[in-house]
């Protein structure tokens, strides 16, 4: 099987070697996938679609069906994730609280019946860690700088480096960092699994939403320049405007998935315990 | 002899990313554990990556966001094509990127859900058990 595998590798990369004599040079300004398409995305793209960053006027405008649908994938990935992996069946052997003040441990029959204050009790089952007073205060400073900065990245997008995919990632991760350093039980407090689906589907209705508001506005699917008509802006801007709201569709997409990927997988569907 | 070597100094980032890949392949195909065959899928991907994003690049370029493309004079300026690098691979990758976080996830929960059902990750062990 290692020979055998070794053998193919070897062929593969032995033709692909072969290959890259009729490739051009590498930084090649004249190379096939420099010119054409390419040269009209530099030099119109800031003219007919108002963004700078030429990437994202690429993303989001000239290729909008592309990113439309793999916003969809990413939607389907976070479906596909939660039909997999999510079980509904509750333990019947009791839980085990600690009160956190006093250090009593009080033990639960019913698996149903939840503890009125959360706050002064924490859960005891295989997986507990104890309290970490640095990592937790470390990431409850760091958390909100981390979602600001994934919300400039989002709402930048047009202008630097940035976009929906990108900030909707690093929103996620504080998300994740949050589960991590805490646990999944207060993740889920903060958000919980219903908002999360809801804001995954939320990404791909704000996207196709303002596809569809164009051709209600009389135009093609995703033609952003008649959004003119309901937006009080100079009309050399609606497009990137158009653009920033399919970034922030994508982004509620991206960070949601991000988020729910990581609860099942961690916890392989149970969501009592994570990492 | 000499050829060749300037031919690996003008291609270099075609040398590396094949290189990359194979390694993928190499672990996608050999390796027993499943984790692993992921992390060679990881792998594989990010070549592809690697070849997409250097072919956009062209000598003496900048990155593609227009300078001073934020003002009111910015419809004034003339923009040549070879001063910045081609958006569009980057485009290409950036939504791979994310695509490739998704699958990984998807497969991942594939992966977990064959440990809840047969207490390994050796692909020969499960194959054993499925046939017991």
């Amino acid at each position: 099987m290692k020979l055998a595998g070794l053998l193919i590798v070897m062929v593969c990369g032995g033709l692909l070697l072969y290959a890259t004599q009729d490739f051009p040079a590498w930084g090649d300004p004249g190379s096939p996938a420099s010119t054409h398409l390419s040269d009209h995305f530099i030099t119109q793209g800031l003219h007919e679609t108002g963004a700078p960053n030429l990437v994202t006027a690429v993303l989001a405008d000239y290729r909008g069906y592309d990113t439309m649908f793999e916003t969809v994938v990413i939607f389907g990935a976070g479906l596909a994730s939660i039909l997999l992996l999510r079980t509904y069946t509750q333990r019947t052997r009791g839980r085990e609280y600690r009160h956190i003040p006093t250090g009593v441990i009080i033990h639960i029959q019913d698996p149903r019946k939840s503890l009125k204050d959360e706050r002064e009790f924490e859960l005891i089952d295989n997986m507990w860690v104890p309290h970490d007073l640095i990592i937790k205060t470390v990431c409850r400073i760091l958390i909100p700088f981390i979602q600001i900065f994934g919300l400039y990245v989002v709402c930048h997008g047009d202008f630097s480096p940035g976009g929906g995919f990108q900030g909707g990632v690093i929103f996620g991760a504080s998300l994740i960092l949050l589960a991590l350093s805490f646990d999944l039980r207060t993740f889920l407090h903060r958000i919980s699994e219903k908002t999360l689906g809801l804001l995954c589907a939320l990404g791909v209705v704000i996207y196709s939403g303002i596809g569809c508001m164009c051709i209600l506005l009389g135009g093609e699917f995703l033609n952003y320049s008649r959004l003119a008509a309901i937006l009080p802006v100079d009309p050399t801007h609606v497009r990137a405007l158009g653009m920033l709201g399919v970034e922030i569709g994508v982004g509620f997409s991206v960070m949601s998935v991000m988020a729910i990927l990581y609860v099942n997988i961690a916890s392989a569907g149970r969501h009592n315990q994570g990492l | 002899m000499p050829d060749l070597f300037t031919e690996i100094v003008h291609k270099y980032n075609y040398w590396l990313y094949i290189i990359l890949m194979m390694i993928g392949l190499y672990a996608m195909i050999v390796k027993n554990n499943l984790i692993k065959k992921l992390v060679g899928m990881n792998i594989f991907q990010t070549a592809i990556i690697l070849f997409f994003v250097s072919m956009g690049y062209k000598e003496d370029a900048t990155i593609p966001i227009i300078q001073g493309g934020h003002g009111s004079d910015a419809a004034h300026q003339t923009i040549e094509a070879a001063q910045y690098i081609n958006p569009l691979p980057h485009v290409l990758m950036l939504t791979a990127i994310v695509v490739s976080v998704a699958t990984l996830g998807v497969a991942l929960a594939l992966v977990v859900m064959i440990y809840q059902r047969y207490q390994t990750l050796e692909e020969d062990e499960i194959r054993m058990r499925v046939n017991q």
